[in-house]
């Protein structure tokens, strides 16, 4: 029964103990402990964000790269393209070019061999007219008397005559 | 407000509950006078429930073992208050373990009376307060060491080490299921007052399993100023909503109300006895069993000195069996009282905003 019974000093000590216990644990072991383990759970879930944030922002460059390449591979493509279609045009365009200069000089050389061979006729023309006029003359001279109007006569007769 | 002055009201009568209560244990001391005498003419005679008794319960000095006439005990001071005589402070070895009288006082089976027959207050720092003591200076130490750490930033920025290690998981089991899932928004507020409430229990109970020990947390004592100071918390926290239910329990006829009132005012007082009685019971009934197995040699040996012998290592595998359990209840009783007080003071303040929750509850006692 003595038991069940409660002492009236252990009572007194026990509320004394508690209460001052109470109030030094509170004042400086409670709120310290519960701030700090409160500021580790926060900087723990912090950098769990942080490292989430990180690894969509990780994701989100990598998809911008892989656009970027992709717009790039086109880009060449398409100069290379260009390129290639360039040089067709210009190969073409040079070619037609060399072609008209060629057929340019053609014509020049065919002129040029027409009017020499035109100047050689004429001189041709000239030196046989002189010469049948010499021939004829020293043929003649023993025959004919009237020198001018025989010459003007064979003049007439070689322009008459048409090499070709 | 009405329901204040109820409160205040409560606190007056319990008071006066608690001030008649502790009269009869002045009145007790006259009548164990001839017991006294007639256990020291048998002294030879082995009587385990004595035994057992004198070791769970609170003494004047700290006594380890006799030997002979040789007795190996700490004397403790002995602070006395009576209304003739004023205060008086001594050492305990003053009695000569209870055979000599001093100044008036003497020593009648652990508890001090005055010679003259007249009123003593006790305040004695006895084996019981003294432990407790020195268990709260430890804890005290402890926690302020660690809380120097968390200030210093261990723990918070890098890993926490040593104490910090042992208990962080212990004052988080208290946050996360003790104070968060039952107080609500208000968590907080009483976190400071659970996590005391619960080292205060655990620490003492510890202690008090140490061989030679003095069994704190197993007297009603102690138990009843942790009930007590529960009561009042709880009481402080109660809201107009709550004691509305006690009073005037709604949805049910009015002849069931008639019933109900009394047995829902009752449960207000029942609830932090109930946390005085399960503690002290649990620990009184954990340090019987372990000196019952203990005693159980000597009760043998005391037939036969080969029967004692023969039995010991049963009772001592026994005895240590107990020993791991009890090791667990002070860690699980500290948890139901810090546990229970929380549950309670949500019930306390509950109900206030959503009135579903305070329904679905079990009587939880």
């Amino acid at each position: 029964m003595e038991l069940l019974l409660p002492a009236l000093g252990l009572l007194f000590w026990t509320l004394v103990a508690f209460a001052i216990v109470f109030f030094i644990l509170k004042k400086y072991a409670w709120s310290a402990i519960l701030k700090g383990l409160n500021d580790r759970e926060q900087n723990i879930a912090d950098s769990i964000a942080t490292a989430d944030k990180v690894r969509q922002e990780m994701a989100q460059l990598k998809s911008e790269n892989e656009a970027l390449l992709a717009t790039a591979r086109e880009e060449r493509a398409a100069m290379l393209k260009e390129a290639k279609e360039t040089k067709d045009r210009i190969i073409g365009q040079a070619k037609d070019e060399a072609k008209l200069q060629a057929a340019k000089i053609v014509a020049d050389a065919h002129a040029s061999i027409e009017q020499q061979k035109m100047a050689a006729m004429t001189d041709l023309k000239n030196q046989v007219g002189n010469l049948v006029v010499e021939v004829s003359e020293k043929v003649l001279r023993k025959e004919l008397s009237n020198k001018p109007e025989y010459e003007s006569y064979i003049r007439q007769l070689t322009q008459e005559v048409k090499l070709n | 407000m009405a329901f204040k002055r109820i409160k205040s009201l409560l606190v007056g009568t319990f008071s006066i509950f608690t001030l008649i209560l502790s009269t009869p244990v002045l009145a007790q001391n006259h009548d164990n006078n001839n017991e006294t005498e007639a256990a020291q003419e048998k002294e030879v005679k082995l009587d385990p429930a004595e035994i057992i008794l004198e070791h769970i319960q609170d003494a004047h000095e700290w006594h380890f073992f006799s030997f002979g006439d040789f007795h190996a005990s700490i004397p403790l001071p002995v602070i006395l208050y009576s209304p003739t005589n004023g205060l008086t402070l001594f050492s305990s070895s003053r009695f000569h373990h209870g055979h000599e009288a001093y100044n008036g006082y003497k020593l009648e089976h652990g508890k001090i009376v005055a010679e003259d027959g007249s009123k003593v207050y006790d305040f004695s720092l006895t084996k019981n307060v003294v432990q407790m003591f020195l268990a709260l200076i430890l804890l005290v130490f402890l926690l302020t060491g660690i809380a120097k750490k968390y200030k210093s930033g261990q723990g918070v920025t890098s890993a926490p080490k040593g104490w910090q290690s042992l208990l962080e998981p212990v004052i988080t089991f208290i946050r996360d299921e003790a104070a968060k899932p039952n107080l609500g928004h208000k968590w907080q507020k009483y976190l400071p007052y659970l996590l005391t409430v619960f080292f205060f229990i655990l620490i003492n109970t510890l202690f008090g399993l140490l061989p030679g020990s003095a069994n704190v947390t197993g007297n009603i004592a102690f138990t009843i100023v942790l009930g007590i100071i529960s009561f009042f918390v709880i009481l402080f926290s109660t809201n107009s909503h709550f004691w509305g239910h006690i009073f005037w329990p709604p949805g049910v006829p009015f002849l069931i109300k008639l019933i109900l009132i009394p047995i829902e005012f009752a449960s207000f007082f029942i609830k932090p006895a109930a946390l005085i009685i399960r503690l002290f019971a649990n620990m009184v009934a954990g340090h019987i069993i372990i000196l019952s197995f203990v005693t159980l040699i000597f009760i043998f040996g005391s037939m036969a000195t080969v029967a004692g012998w023969s039995v010991s290592p049963l009772s001592v595998a026994f005895a240590v069996f107990i020993y791991l359990i009890e090791l667990l209840v002070a860690f699980i009783q500290a948890y139901i009282f810090t546990v229970l007080t929380a549950v309670f003071i949500g019930q306390a303040f509950e109900g206030g905003h959503n009135d579903t929750d305070g329904h679905a509850d079990a009587v939880i006692i």
